[in-house]
């Protein structure tokens, strides 16, 4: 995940410290991939390190470059602003697809002799309903649903994702199924033709 | 406290011999006040007969249906018919509206066949229709209005008169998604409000509305997901 692009888009709105930023991101992605606040002062440092932020020295606030309570004040460069508005104009790269435990697990299964895929795939989908009723529960809940709060609204779209993505490997997770039952049909009515003649049949099969 | 919908060792066969085809192999199905339970499955899983069997619409081969506790089996055909009409609201995919009818019409029909007066049953009509937030819509012909509107007329005629078990097949298959949504929303809000719903679907995002979501294959109940609800607590022996 992009934490030093979004820490950047963050800074875009005025400057701010840790604390603030950790807030701000947790609050429009509804906590759902929670920041701890010791990644965002590293990310800050080295996003001072190359430039994209500075500390405010600000003599109103403080000691120069902490506010009354002692933070250290950060704000973006414009350095930075090119890169935050390049990263919004790029789209997130899909040539390396993240490494996905599931499609490896089932790959694995049904290479793998002796394990019982449809048990894999069944008890997947059940987990992966049960995340989904979750998701779904929250919306009923009405969170994230007033379209007015731009907060708000940033939240109904991180759940909006959860959601559809659920529903996708779930659906994904049928079509594993119905594919390894043709599979499985197939085989077998090979063998069975194997057993009786076996010329008819197969020649017909090849020839096609 | 007792199920709205109880399904006991309930099987149904089609055909016989090498012929034999068995649409459900006895499953035992519950479905309590105030929850809503998903069924889903791929075609030919035993979905649908499950839902029929649950309304009385067919009779299962071996088993027990009970609805509010009344065993459906001992019932003859006209009593039978009655408990449908005054205990069970079915909603489907086609709406199933009669077209010669406005809204306010077809949601008081099912009130009417049962001997309540014209008058009563259409104040009954406009209740529900309230109920499902169109009583504006009471005057219209079904060709007069949208889908995601039919369907919440069909849902209100699955629920006048105080039905406490609710059976939907795919009732969101012909609705956009956004209308979609309302409508199980709405069936959602029926549940809260203490009917038992039954909810047939291959739509996982529709079925996660669900308390409960069982996976039928092959005519049988293979997993459930979701929380058991309080009641079916009290009955150690039919959660899970």
């Amino acid at each position: 995940m992009s934490v030093k692009q979004a820490l950047l888009a963050l800074l875009e709105q005025g400057p701010m410290y840790g604390y603030q930023l950790r807030a701000e991101f947790e609050q429009r992605t509804g906590a759902t991939w929670p920041l701890n606040v010791g990644q965002v002062y590293t990310t800050l440092s080295r996003l001072e390190r190359d430039g994209l932020v500075e500390q405010v020295a600000d003599a109103a606030l403080g000691d120069g470059t902490t506010d009354r309570d002692g933070h250290v004040v950060y704000r973006v460069t414009e350095h930075g602003r090119s890169e935050v508005s390049e990263w919004f104009t790029t789209p997130v790269p899909r040539t390396q697809p993240p490494r996905d435990e599931l499609a490896i697990k089932l790959a694995l299964a049904v290479t793998v002799p002796g394990v019982d895929v449809g048990t894999v795939i069944q008890r997947q989908r059940s987990a992966t309903m049960a995340a989904l009723q979750d998701y779904t529960r929250l919306k009923r809940s009405g969170r994230g649903a007033a379209e007015l709060d731009t907060t708000e609204l940033a939240w109904g779209l991180v759940l909006d994702s959860l959601v559809f993505a659920a529903e996708a490997e779930i659906r994904w997770l049928d079509h594993c199924e119905a594919r390894l039952r043709r599979a499985d049909l197939l085989k077998r009515d090979r063998a069975a033709a194997d057993r009786t003649s076996v010329e008819p049949v197969e020649a017909r099969e090849v020839g096609r | 406290m007792n199920a709205v919908l109880q399904m006991t060792g309930v099987s149904r066969t089609h055909g016989e011999g090498a012929t034999l085809v068995h649409a459900l192999r006895t499953i035992t199905f519950a479905a309590y006040a105030g929850e809503l339970v998903a069924v889903m499955g791929p075609s030919g899983s035993g979905k649908s007969t499950l839902l029929t069997l649950a309304g009385g619409l067919d009779t299962p081969s071996g088993g027990t249906v009970a609805v509010e506790g009344t065993d459906l089996g001992v019932l003859g055909h006209k009593d039978r018919a009655k408990l449908r009409r005054s205990a069970i609201g079915y909603v489907f995919q086609d709406f199933n509206l009669i077209p010669a009818l406005t809204a306010a019409e077809n949601v008081a029909l099912p009130r009417e066949l049962d001997g309540v007066s014209a008058r009563a049953a259409a104040a009954l009509a406009r209740d529900a229709l309230a109920d499902v937030g169109i009583d504006d819509l009471a005057d219209r012909y079904p060709d007069e209005m949208s889908g995601g509107q039919q369907q919440r007329v069909a849902i209100a005629r699955a629920i006048v008169g105080e039905r406490r078990l609710i059976l939907a097949d795919e009732p969101t298959g012909a609705l956009d998604t956004e209308t979609g949504e309302e409508i199980l929303r709405l069936l959602r809000a029926r549940c809260d409000a203490g009917a038992a719903g039954v909810l047939v679907t291959h739509e996982a995002r529709h079925a996660a509305w669900a308390d409960r979501v069982v996976f039928l294959r092959d005519g049988i109940v293979i997993d459930e997901s979701g929380s058991a609800p309080v009641d079916a607590l009290l009955q150690p022996e039919l959660s899970r």
